[in-house]
């Protein structure tokens, strides 16, 4: 597959790892901030291969992950909605509420779908008129934009009933919410590749200015990965830090001005609350006032739940990145992709899921 | 395919208004090319969630392909392309 074999070539990979090896002489630790690298780090066993002084954690990467509880009752409770359909991303139908998951909803007699995107979605609400169609939006900036334009086209077509549950979050301002928690003293950030062929590099600028932490954007093949490493550490041992593209065959400074102003027409910032680390403010996306009909927050009313998560997860020191999966006591023991206690042993994109598949 | 930053590079083969169809490894699929309208026949395009996120820069692509190899490059100690240890480097 063209633009990805090359980048998976172990020969290239070679004097990569070499030259890490020859930099690294003092210990650096890094966060990368992106399921997809979580897993491909896993899957290609990169911590392996770098030398013993750089340690790479993950941070709250995984939007399915970062949804607080309460979000995710009040998804399931959209299952209960009469004529509904759920339409979601595959991995949200397995996250255990408090009291329930989509899939045991499912079970129970609910339309619960999983689609591949939102405009999948947008066709069953074409298809079925008389089903109120319920969109889950859980993502980060690489996903809202296709929300977004979905959400805008059903509005423009004048349907009634299509709706989207917005749970999505922005990625630069829960990063600064991170380094100002202070919990983890942290060497520099690998970023997110697709999030960033969105946003740009601006709007990390302040990483680096503010906090002088060194950033490399990068792309999510091994040798993409390998060469942002390499350029984290250059930048480390220059005490230079800065913004730096590494996946530059995706990624420019601006981003993709065409899908901002898309996000910006049907999103407004919002406060939302990110599991284990508690509010952001203005980190959630909410649906702009004009499109209100279309918010499924406010179309249906929901009987409260009393959210309470499992009192034994440890999901939200994995995501601060304060402890590894293998450091939770519930680790391939009782919580396993069979039984997942929460969400990072069930998304795609979770930590735990990726250490359980890949480092057992 | 549902992760959530997952984006494939696609090849565009037709356009017909806001929908393209795209093809990757021999699988074709028809994507909404909405956020990115300047996208042309013949370019690639990362794709997520059914829509084409961003063009792939081709020549930013060779380019990252290039530094590696530059890079193997200086690791022998050498400003040349070559295979002293005898195994196969494959060239540009």
């Amino acid at each position: 597959m063209k633009f990805i074999d090359e980048y998976r070539d172990g020969e290239r990979a070679r004097p990569i790892i070499e030259e890490i090896h020859r930099l690294a002489d003092e210990p650096i630790r890094l966060m990368e901030v992106c399921g997809t690298h979580t897993v491909s780090i896993a899957r290609y066993g990169l911590g392996k291969i770098l030398p013993p002084t750089i340690e790479l954690i993950s941070g709250p990467g995984c939007p399915v992950c970062v949804t607080s509880q309460s979000d995710v009752d009040r998804a399931i409770s959209l299952a209960r909605v009469p004529e509904a359909a759920i339409t979601t991303f595959g991995d949200m139908v397995r996250v255990p509420g408090s009291h329930s998951t989509l899939a045991q909803e499912r079970a129970q007699g609910a339309d619960v779908r999983v689609v591949y995107s939102p405009l999948d979605a947008l066709k069953v609400a074409v298809a079925k008129p008389k089903t109120k169609v319920i969109f889950l939006g859980v993502g980060f900036e690489t996903t809202a934009p296709t929300i977004a334009a979905t959400v805008l086209e059903a509005k423009s077509r004048g349907l009634d009933n299509f709706f989207v549950f917005s749970a999505h979050k922005t990625v630069p301002r829960a990063l600064k919410a991170l380094l100002d928690l202070g919990e983890v003293k942290l060497g520099g950030f690998l970023l997110p590749g697709h999030v960033s062929a969105i946003i740009g590099s601006r709007p990390y600028e302040f990483l680096a200015g503010e906090y002088g932490m060194p950033c490399v954007i990068s792309g999510f093949e091994p040798l993409d990965i390998l060469q942002s490493i390499l350029l984290l550490v250059r930048q480390v041992k220059s005490r230079n830090p800065r913004v730096e593209i590494q996946y530059r065959r995706g990624v420019d400074v601006e981003g993709n001005r065409k899908a901002q102003e898309v996000m910006d027409r049907a999103f407004q910032p919002s406060d939302v609350e990110w599991r284990g680390i508690g509010c952001i403010p203005g980190t959630g996306l909410a649906l702009r006032e004009e499109l209100s009909g279309l918010d499924a927050a406010r179309a249906f009313d929901l009987p409260p739940v009393l959210s309470r998560e499992n009192p034994g997860c440890h999901c939200g020191e994995v995501l601060r990145g304060v402890i590894r999966p293998r450091e939770c006591k519930l680790f391939a023991a009782v919580c396993t992709p069979q039984n997942p206690v929460g969400p990072c042993m069930v998304s795609f994109e979770g930590s735990c899921a990726a250490a359980f598949k890949y480092e057992l | 395919m549902n992760f959530m930053c997952v984006a494939i590079p696609a090849k565009v083969i037709s356009i017909e208004g806001s929908l393209a169809e795209v093809e990757v490894g021999g699988i074709f699929r028809t994507i909404s090319i909405q956020l990115t309208p300047e996208v042309q026949k013949d370019d690639y395009v990362l794709v997520h969630a059914g829509f084409a996120i961003h063009k792939v820069d081709e020549e930013e692509a060779r380019q990252t392909l290039e530094l590696f190899e530059e890079l193997g490059a200086l690791e022998e100690g050498s400003s040349e392309k070559p295979s002293p240890d005898g195994l196969e480097h494959s060239t540009p």
